[in-house]
């Protein structure tokens, strides 16, 4: 499996991603900054090490589910502006349900288990997001 | 033992990351997290009540009932909230 995985602080190139997968079906994911009232920004921090380590484990995971011939998750740290993309995930397959599948699945793990954290800055102050039950059962839904 | 703090966590203790000998009866995540909470009211605030505290030894997410040894890396942080 062609497996690419990138923390980064810099807007990442989602078509060159993308291009690198020569499969018959390839499903992508990108979540971006919502433009909400009174946000300034969003801080992203991460846990360097166990946050590349918990993405392996998660693309393991998919290949073992699906047969999969390429996985991308690139996730951006640091200060987002509203509208700025946070995070790519694709999943490459040779049929498109197995691509959805493992799109899905990888998100959704992302969610729950990668060690990243969300900083909001309102134009009234700062204060950290707090964790979603429905991304929980989104993620509970894979077993 | 290296500890690591992260995000709410960090903000509330002051300090991201410290070093710790490993007292011989604190043997367990949610031990040492006890042991924690007693020494002063900023640790306190962070490890007295458990149920929004996560935890990692070595880059894996663990339990409180998971063995921790004084060559471990263990980290404190909220639940995640990324992607």
């Amino acid at each position: 499996m062609d497996i690419l995985i990138r923390i980064q602080t810099e807007p990442f190139d989602a078509a060159a991603v993308l291009e690198r997968f020569a499969a018959g079906a390839v499903v992508s994911f990108i979540g971006r900054v919502r433009a909400e009232p009174g946000l300034q920004a969003l801080r992203l921090e991460h846990y360097p090490g166990m946050t590349e380590a918990e993405i392996e484990r998660a693309v393991a995971e998919a290949g073992q589910r699906w047969p999969l011939t390429g996985a991308a998750i690139l996730h951006r740290v640091g200060e987002l502006k509203p509208g700025e993309p946070i995070v790519l995930v694709a999943a490459a397959a040779e049929h498109r349900h197995e691509a959805f599948a493992a799109c899905e699945f990888l998100i959704d793990h992302l969610k729950t288990k990668a060690p990243f954290w969300k900083e909001e800055r309102l134009v009234s102050g700062s204060h950290w997001v707090d964790a979603k039950a429905s991304d929980d059962d989104a993620a509970a839904r894979w077993g | 033992m290296r500890l690591l703090y992260f995000a709410s966590v960090r903000q509330k203790l002051g300090w991201g990351e410290e070093t710790l000998a490993l007292p011989g009866d604190v043997t367990t995540v949610g031990a040492l997290a006890a042991f924690l909470a007693a020494r002063g009211p900023s640790y306190a605030a962070v490890f007295t009540d458990l149920r929004p505290l996560r935890a990692a030894v070595n880059q894996t997410h663990a339990r409180f009932e998971d063995p921790v040894g004084d060559g471990d890396e263990v980290a404190f942080f909220p639940p995640v909230t990324g992607g």
